[in-house]
């Protein structure tokens, strides 16, 4: 009709300009299609801060799998003939005041911390996602009422509760895991639910519905591949928190009891002592703020990476 | 607006609730009382429960617990003997405060410096050194930080006292080691929102109406930017008063901290029952205040009342 109007015949041959056929494919950019993630690891292996800190969370891990197994001693054995013993060759990081060997007990540490860590965060995040999902998706009274109590218990400092919950358990790991995530899902519930509300209105959505896909589904299938990468970067950003915290309530002597260990709980006896012997405290230390380091790092990155809307912000 | 400080308040009122409860109910059902171990006989020990009402049932020691507290008070501790709770954190409270707002005084000056100057001098070596020290200052837990500042500058260099408050020589140290977090997440902060600032349509009008540039800065981008800072307030004042446990357990500071730490071992039950109520109401206070002030500083809440 528009063509009428303007009186245009589009079948005329001369309104186009004939071009042959090598020419013609020169300017079609072909570049293979990149997924999402693709894409976003393309980003981060470009970026070398995000691949060192990878790095030495990986050599950590690894050697907190088979650190204890590199020397014959055990973490827990005493031995009076060998206390107090600066790192040497057969002692690599020394021995503490009972004789135990440091290194062994530092990666024996740091299983129980590293554990905890990435356990209490996913376990956050699963829980945020499902109620937060509910939350923005269902909208109305559940949204409400699940909000009031989200408001509620967020005025609460996470380590307060901790301290609470720990002092009503028996101190361990399990113990320590229900602690942090009593209250700990609240910050990816808001998260989740706020970028949900964002989403819920869009076509794709209404294309699931209107295809009769479930409430469930939708969110499970659409919603949340949609902020998978946003989630993942918040999980990734919230480990370090983790494992502070486990360190934390390990120094004020709430986590972590012997002859369990971790690097919190190893930084609490390194103090008592720190003033004779400094490397026994300085050696968790280490740990526990490269660790974190790393992976405060390593989440930057991945958040540059994942979330190419935020990049260059927040650094 | 008035609907909006109304809303914040019912919640705030219920948060306390939540907690107050929430302490309650654990203390009352924790394992272990703080009578064993002490040299007592069965029957002084059921005087004692007697004595501190623990032989009621639970709703009438609820009931006596909330109007208690509606006094103004928080029960005897159980370890310090005719002390009150009240007494306890009266005596301790001024230390802790001293030692916070100190703290949160030098990450708010040294936050914003830090972040201002990383975001005019953006790509320099300013900025890097601002990027580098935050990464780090959000990296190493104030525990470790502490030990280390202690080691170094008290017991090597023995330029600083190693413990204890007696002047200002005492409180660099531990405020330095409590505030390092917070002036790190400060400066990050204010760096990004001020690059958002900067490129903003009337900084070029201030610019273009001959403004000097100091005036540019101070008048239209710094007190612009300034604003998500006081949202993170309410946090930051948590992260403080957590790190005081430690801090004051370090550098010896007879606050709060450490008697709360202290009654943690002690199993002292009405000692920390009390201290985290008043952690508590304080924390929410707090959040409150900001989320107020924040209403009336952005005009686009007080509209929504969101």
């Amino acid at each position: 009709m528009v063509n009428k109007m303007l009186e245009i015949d589009l079948n005329d041959i001369s309104l186009y300009e004939n071009i042959a056929r090598d020419e013609k494919d020169l300017n079609i950019v072909v570049r293979p299609s990149l997924s999402y993630w693709k894409d976003a690891w393309i980003r981060l292996s470009k970026n070398k801060v995000a691949l060192i800190s990878l790095g030495v969370i990986l050599l950590y891990i690894i050697l907190a799998v088979a650190g204890p197994y590199m020397t014959p001693y055990d973490f827990k054995s005493n031995n009076p003939d060998a206390t107090d013993l600066l790192p040497n060759a057969q002692h690599w990081f020394g021995t503490d005041s009972l004789g135990r060997d440091m290194w062994e007990r530092i990666w024996m540490g740091g299983r129980v911390s590293l554990m905890i860590g990435f356990v209490v965060t996913t376990i956050n995040t699963f829980i945020g996602v499902v109620i937060g999902g509910i939350s923005g998706y269902f909208g109305g009274k559940l949204d409400m009422f699940i909000m009031r109590i989200i408001d509620v218990l967020y005025g609460i400092p996470t380590i307060i509760v901790a301290i609470l919950v720990m002092m009503l358990l028996n101190s361990g790991i399990a113990s320590l895991i229900i602690a942090m995530v009593i209250i700990g899902w609240i910050g990816s519930a808001r998260f989740v639910r706020g970028q949900i509300l964002q989403l819920k209105n869009l076509e794709f959505v209404l294309a699931a519905k209107t295809l009769g896909a479930g409430s469930i589904r939708i969110i499970a299938m659409h919603l949340i591949p949609n902020i998978m990468g946003l989630i993942i970067t918040n999980l990734a950003m919230a480990i370090p928190n983790a494992i502070f915290t486990e360190a934390f309530l390990s120094y004020i002597g709430l986590g972590i009891q012997p002859p369990q260990t971790s690097w919190g709980q190893l930084a609490r006896i390194g103090a008592t002592v720190f003033r004779a012997y400094p490397y026994q405290l300085f050696i968790p230390a280490f740990f526990i703020s490269t660790t974190m380091l790393a992976l405060n790092l390593f989440g930057d990155g991945l958040r540059d990476a994942l979330d190419p809307r935020l990049r260059g912000r927040n650094k | 607006m008035v609907n909006y400080i109304f809303r914040r308040l019912i919640i705030s009122l219920l948060t306390v609730w939540v907690l107050v409860t929430a302490v309650f109910i654990l203390v009352r059902v924790l394992p272990g009382d703080p009578f064993t171990g002490e040299k007592t006989t069965p029957e002084i020990k059921a005087n004692m429960m007697k004595y501190y009402g623990f032989d009621k049932p639970l709703h009438v020691q609820y009931g006596r617990y909330i109007v208690n507290l509606m006094k103004g008070d928080l029960g005897t501790s159980l370890k310090y003997h005719n002390k009150k709770v009240t007494d306890i954190i009266a005596q301790t409270f001024p230390y802790s405060a001293d030692l916070g707002i100190r703290a949160l005084l030098f990450a708010l000056i040294a936050g914003l410096c830090l972040g201002i100057n990383a975001a005019l001098n953006m790509g320099k070596f300013w900025d890097y050194f601002c990027i580098i020290l935050a990464i780090i200052g959000v990296s190493v837990p104030d525990f470790i930080l502490g030990s280390l500042l202690q080691y170094v500058f008290a017991l090597q260099l023995k330029w600083l006292p190693v413990a204890r408050w007696m002047g200002f020589k005492y409180t660099i140290l531990p405020v330095f080691a409590l505030s390092l977090y917070t002036v790190a997440l400060i400066t990050r902060l204010m760096r990004v929102s001020m690059l958002e600032v900067i490129n903003q349509d009337y900084v070029t009008t201030a610019e273009a109406k001959g403004l000097s540039s100091f005036e540019v800065v101070w008048r239209h981008q710094i007190r612009n930017a300034i604003l998500p800072v006081v949202t993170v307030m309410g946090p930051i004042t948590a992260a403080v008063l957590t790190g005081t446990f430690v801090i004051e357990m370090i550098f010896a500071v007879p606050g709060m901290g450490k008697f709360y730490v202290q009654g943690i071992h002690d199993l002292d039950y009405s000692l920390i029952l009390g201290m985290t109520v008043f952690y508590g109401v304080f924390l929410v206070a707090a959040n409150f205040i900001v989320d107020i002030v924040y209403g009336f500083v952005d005009p686009r809440i007080r509209i929504t009342g969101k």
